[in-house]
């Protein structure tokens, strides 16, 4: 167990490093990052001066010992839009992400977790049909269009929900049952062939023909198993929600920091932009530690084999 | 699964069987069509939109560029102030909202084509590479390629396409080098399947050599699960592309017609005039449903044994 979590620990520092490396590389790969954060009407005196105060006129090497030991300490230096440090900015933005992917991710749960074990125990039925429906649908339409359909639809015609911002209790629902849309499919999807593979495994029939109850069988030996495979995308999919609400953010105004994205890519504000890009990968990686941790809790295998 | 599969190949064996009357055959061919309706629908939208890419010129005579100040922001045809000269309505510039869509469809093959053609020839050379040597060199692979899948996927495409700037080529670089990982761990795993199954041992006891075993026996087998693969992923890809787009990072407007890039400039207008954000979206809606649905059906019948890798 505790080998286990270790290992894990340090590929997930690896990959951070890694983050850091690419974050650090990206930038500077074109050969003027100087250029590329100013417009291309700034004169060559701009141009320099860029390229002194960020230091970007140091040997590379030194450059990238600056870099790290400042992002160690969180220090991903001055935003250019706002001129001040880059990371208290994109924490600043973080409650409202956060609050948003909950939401959303609740939703998914919620709505498509029950489809799918209906689906699972009756395939073929109705609710087994609308569930496959619902899972292609969250599949294949692009949630920056749903989003946007949704605003003219219940925002602007019916005006049952704000249309943009966090100002009041109800703005989230809009934006949140967006972005856990896909997800929501998802797991519609992975619940129902998860039931329907455990039914058919030789536990099953044994417990079914030693006389257990079927609502004990369901409860204690199906849903349990079903479980181990939805922890994980559950784990998987709010990392990607932190990460891929940029899209939902921008069309609904949300003060987040997909929203905060959007806006500093138009501004070419590079500090922010990676302060952005690898707090969201360190919070991604911490959940993938503890979805890790709590796959081996549910399921001995993991902890005892491999 | 199985059960649809062996039932598929019985209904196949039977339209070849020579003994049958041609009304058999054609009643035995309606209904598998039935069947696998999901397949054939989704084969049907592909196949339109790869016609509608090709043959843009011929379905629709008005020009995707010709701007028209004076015909801006007409409603689709069938609203009262339409017209059928224009049948979903222009855009902000007058420009033609139907063959801007017909028109987008070439940039989003093309990314999905390409895209998902350079994923994976890099994901297939690496994931061989991997799965056929095993031990320490797999197991370093393996760990980078699985813990670059972890990362926040859109959150650097959108860095590296904003680092890069915008144009066709980026894009397609873009997605087919990120995308590669993916295919990267299927080709892995089959590798690693086909060569403990039992033919391939029978083949080496036999005495094959190995060409015989990679063309003969390996390439054949993974063939399926990296054709369904990429249809997911030029799915996933022409989705993405629009992302891109409707946050303008992807090929710039004035270049060619995209379905992103509409979407963006539709959004401004959306409450007063929804039709030029509308259409391409319902575009992307379309290809993307019939892709999924073109490889659920793939997915059954090449490999039943195959699961969704991502999302």
């Amino acid at each position: 167990m505790g080998r286990y979590f270790l290992s894990k620990l340090i590929q997930s520092l690896v990959l951070l490093f890694g983050v850091l490396f690419l974050v650090f590389m990206m930038v500077r790969v074109t050969g003027d990052p100087a250029a590329l954060m100013l417009s291309r009407e700034a004169s060559p005196e701009q141009l320099e001066a860029l390229r002194e105060e960020m230091g970007f006129n140091d040997p590379a090497l030194v450059q990238f010992k600056r870099f790290m030991s400042g992002a160690i300490l969180g220090d991903f230096g001055n935003s250019l839009h706002f001129k001040t440090p880059a990371l208290p900015l994109v924490l600043e933005r973080l409650p409202a992400t956060v609050q948003l992917a909950s939401v959303g991710l609740l939703m998914a749960i919620i709505i498509g977790i029950p489809i799918g074990l209906v689906g699972g125990f009756t395939p073929g039925s109705v609710v087994d049909s609308v569930g496959r429906f619902v899972a292609l649908i969250g599949q294949s339409v692009p949630n920056f269009w749903l989003g946007l359909m949704m605003i003219i639809f219940f925002g602007v015609r019916l005006g049952w929900f704000p249309t943009f911002g966090r100002d009041s209790w109800n703005s989230v629902v809009m934006p949140a049952f967006v972005l856990g849309l896909p997800v929501m499919g998802q797991l519609v999807r992975l619940t129902r062939s998860a039931v329907l593979e455990i039914r058919g495994e030789d536990f099953i029939r044994t417990a079914h023909s030693k006389g257990l109850e079927p609502r004990t069988i369901y409860l204690k030996h199906v849903l349990r198993n079903v479980s181990i495979p939805l922890v994980s995308v559950i784990g998987v999919q709010f990392g990607y929600m932190l990460g891929g609400s940029i899209y939902i953010e921008a069309i609904f105004s949300w003060p987040g920091m997909g929203g905060l994205l959007e806006q500093s890519i138009g501004w070419r504000d590079f500090p922010l932009i990676q302060a952005i890009a690898v707090f969201t990968s360190l919070i991604v990686l911490l959940l993938n530690l503890l979805t890790d941790l709590a796959y081996s809790i549910i399921d001995p295998r993991i902890r005892y084999g491999r | 699964m199985a059960d649809k599969e062996t039932k598929s190949h019985q209904t196949i064996d039977s339209l070849l069987d020579t003994e049958k009357t041609f009304k058999d055959r054609v009643a035995y061919f309606g209904r598998f069509l039935w069947r696998d309706r999901g397949g054939v629908i989704g084969l049907t939208v592909f196949l339109i939109v790869v016609f509608a890419a090709v043959f843009a010129p011929l379905i629709t005579n008005q020009s995707p560029f010709d701007q028209d100040l004076r015909s801006g922001k007409l409603p689709p045809a069938w609203k009262e102030e339409g017209t059928w000269e224009h049948p979903f309505g222009t855009d902000s510039l007058g420009k033609d909202i139907f063959s801007r869509v017909i028109y987008g469809t070439r940039v989003s093959l093309m990314v999905g084509l390409f895209g998902v053609l350079i994923a994976s020839i890099l994901g297939l050379l690496i994931g061989a590479i991997a799965g056929y040597a095993g031990g320490r060199l797999d197991a370093a692979i393996m760990g980078g390629v699985n813990l670059i899948l972890s990362l926040p996927y859109l959150l650097f495409v959108v860095f590296i396409a904003t680092v890069l700037g915008r144009s066709l080529l980026n894009v397609i670089l873009i997605f087919g080098i990120t995308d590669a990982p993916i295919f990267a761990r299927v080709t892995r795993g089959e590798v690693m399947r086909i060569r403990e199954s039992g033919y391939v041992e029978s083949a080496i006891s036999a005495g094959a050599r190995w060409p015989t075993i990679i063309f003969g026996h390996i390439i054949p087998n993974l063939l399926g699960p990296l054709i369904t693969l990429a249809t997911f992923e030029m799915s996933a890809m022409i989705f993405y592309e629009a992302g891109l787009g409707f946050l303008g990072l992807s090929v710039p407007p004035n270049e060619y017609p995209t379905w992103g890039n509409m979407l963006a400039a539709g959004r401004k207008y959306m409450t007063s005039y929804p039709w030029m954000a509308s259409f391409p979206g319902l575009a992307i809606m379309f290809t993307s449903l019939g892709m999924n649905l073109l490889g659920d059906w793939l997915r059954d019948v090449l490999d039943p044994r195959m699961r969704r890798s991502r999302k």
